[in-house]
């Protein structure tokens, strides 16, 4: 069983979004539950470094063996990095959505910031996926 | 919804559970890749009761196969299974099944999604012949395959199971074992009452054999080559193009069927073909991605992340004449892909 973090922000869509306050960096990924639905990724398809990605852009594929799903951006922002590691070893995001299956990472200017806090909390949305 | 005599068992083995045709079926217990693997290389163990188990008496049951079923039934005798499509008057693909010879009749196998058409059909069909089907809504249907099958069923359940031929099955204590499978391994298909059935499956699953779930038996057969009938083919699509010209027979003067009429001219005519094909770059094959070759396009049938090959293969339906490379669409992109003759695996080994 996967914990949720807390201090995470999600889009109805499954996406979670962090920000590093200091930083004003925020890495995104996809829920537990996205994971569990989709069953064993094989396949990711990312955003490029220096990309401009625009809150709401299909920004990424998720592929697992069963079918094939977009990934949005819930903030817009350049891509500053992106998880290597997913190439080799897609199989991150059904064992650690959260933490090492994280997809790319977003440097968000400061007029985007309000637009993370509209987000569902943890909270909110796990109170979400129970309702459903 | 419809739940098979294994629900309880699934759920305390933690199956993920989703709607199949209206039956409420295992598609995993945690990974499809995972179970995938067990079965290639081990053994593993499937409920598969969702499928539709007909049994056909009467003096002219053999009259009536031979003429609903598209393959000659009439190749059979008493222990013999035969695959078989069942075409409409048009030569279009109904659907593909299974028929055993019994004793005293014949026993059909067939997809779940198809029950109330083929239970239709067959009953309409049958009118006209001293002939009876019944639908054996009470018993259950386990696969067992793998490598290592032959070994663990002769031990629990009959050594005779060791010497079974493909295609054949016998009748053992209320088990009915066909040495027949749907994964391109080594395997059985195991019929009988519910009661034997679950003695039966938690016999072997204490013995620490693997539940497979419906999402790698749909990989597995995937890399056999083996069609799926609704996806695969439909009543749009004749056996020629849908490379089961094999399991139909338009020379035999002395047997009528339904669609055989149809068959001469479409395969006189027939311009396009069903084959396999392998994306050389990552990324997956899906159902519907348009396959180009010069000017001209295919169509991918199912496609999927094949376990065994760690890259994507697909069933397609292309025009004849298409060989060597051509490329695929996927999302607006175009990816090279090799043409090859399904299976891409078989008894463990890659093929292709």
């Amino acid at each position: 069983m996967t914990d949720t973090p807390p201090d995470l922000r999600f889009l109805a869509s499954h996406e979670w979004i962090r920000l590093d306050q200091e930083t004003k960096i925020a890495t995104v990924g996809i829920s537990n539950f996205a994971q569990e639905q989709l069953g064993d990724v094989v396949y990711v398809e990312l955003p490029e470094v220096g990309a401009v990605l625009i809150s709401g852009d299909e920004v990424a594929v998720v592929e697992s063996v069963k079918a094939a799903s977009e990934v949005y951006a819930p903030i817009s922002g350049e891509v500053v990095e992106i998880n290597n590691a997913l190439e080799q070893d897609p199989n991150l995001i059904n064992d650690s959505p959260y933490d090492g299956g994280w997809f790319f990472k977003v440097k968000v200017e400061e007029d985007h910031q309000e637009n993370i806090d509209s987000l569902m909390t943890t909270e909110n949305y796990l109170q979400r996926l129970e309702e459903n | 919804m419809n739940r098979t005599f294994l629900y309880e068992t699934h759920l305390s083995l933690n199956a993920k559970l989703v709607n199949f045709s209206g039956w409420e079926m295992p598609i995993n217990y945690g990974s499809q890749i995972r179970e995938h693997n067990e079965v290639r290389n081990n053994i593993g163990i499937f409920d598969v009761s969702h499928m539709s188990i007909f049994d056909i008496t009467g003096k002219d049951s053999k009259d009536f196969l031979s003429y609903i079923l598209a393959n000659n039934v009439t190749k059979i005798v008493e222990g013999q299974a035969l695959y078989s499509l069942i075409l409409n008057h048009a030569g279009g693909i109904l659907d593909d099944l299974i028929v055993y010879k019994l004793d005293h009749g014949y026993r059909v196998v067939s997809n779940c999604a198809t029950h109330d058409q083929n239970a239709n059909w067959f009953q309409s069909n049958i009118l006209s012949f001293d002939a009876e089907i019944t639908y054996r809504e009470n018993l259950g249907i386990l696969a067992v395959q793998g490598p290592n099958s032959s070994k663990v069923l002769s031990s629990s359940v009959s050594k005779q199971l060791m010497e079974l031929a493909n295609f054949t099955f016998i009748e053992l204590e209320g088990l009915f074992v066909a040495k027949t499978g749907y994964t391109g391994e080594e395997g059985f298909e195991i019929i009988g009452s519910f009661d034997l059935l679950s003695e039966l499956w938690d016999q072997l699953i204490s013995a620490g054999i693997s539940p497979i779930g419906l999402a790698a038996r749909d990989t597995l057969r995937l890399e056999a080559g083996l069609n799926l009938s609704g996806t695969d083919m439909n009543t749009t699509n004749n056996p020629y193009e849908s490379n089961l010209g094999w399991t139909v027979d338009v020379h035999d003067p002395d047997r009528n069927f339904v669609g055989k009429e149809a068959l001469y001219k479409l395969k006189k005519n027939n311009s396009l073909k069903l084959v396999g094909c392998i994306l050389e770059s990552k990324g997956i094959l899906r159902s519907g991605q348009k396959i180009i070759q010069g000017n001209r396009e295919g169509i991918v049938l199912s496609g999927t992340f094949s376990p065994t090959l760690q890259k994507s293969i697909a069933l397609i339906r292309v025009p004849n004449d298409f060989e060597g490379t051509a490329q695929v669409e996927i999302r607006n992109k175009l990816f090279d892909i090799k043409l090859v003759c399904p299976p891409f695996v078989r008894k463990g080994k890659i093929v292709v």
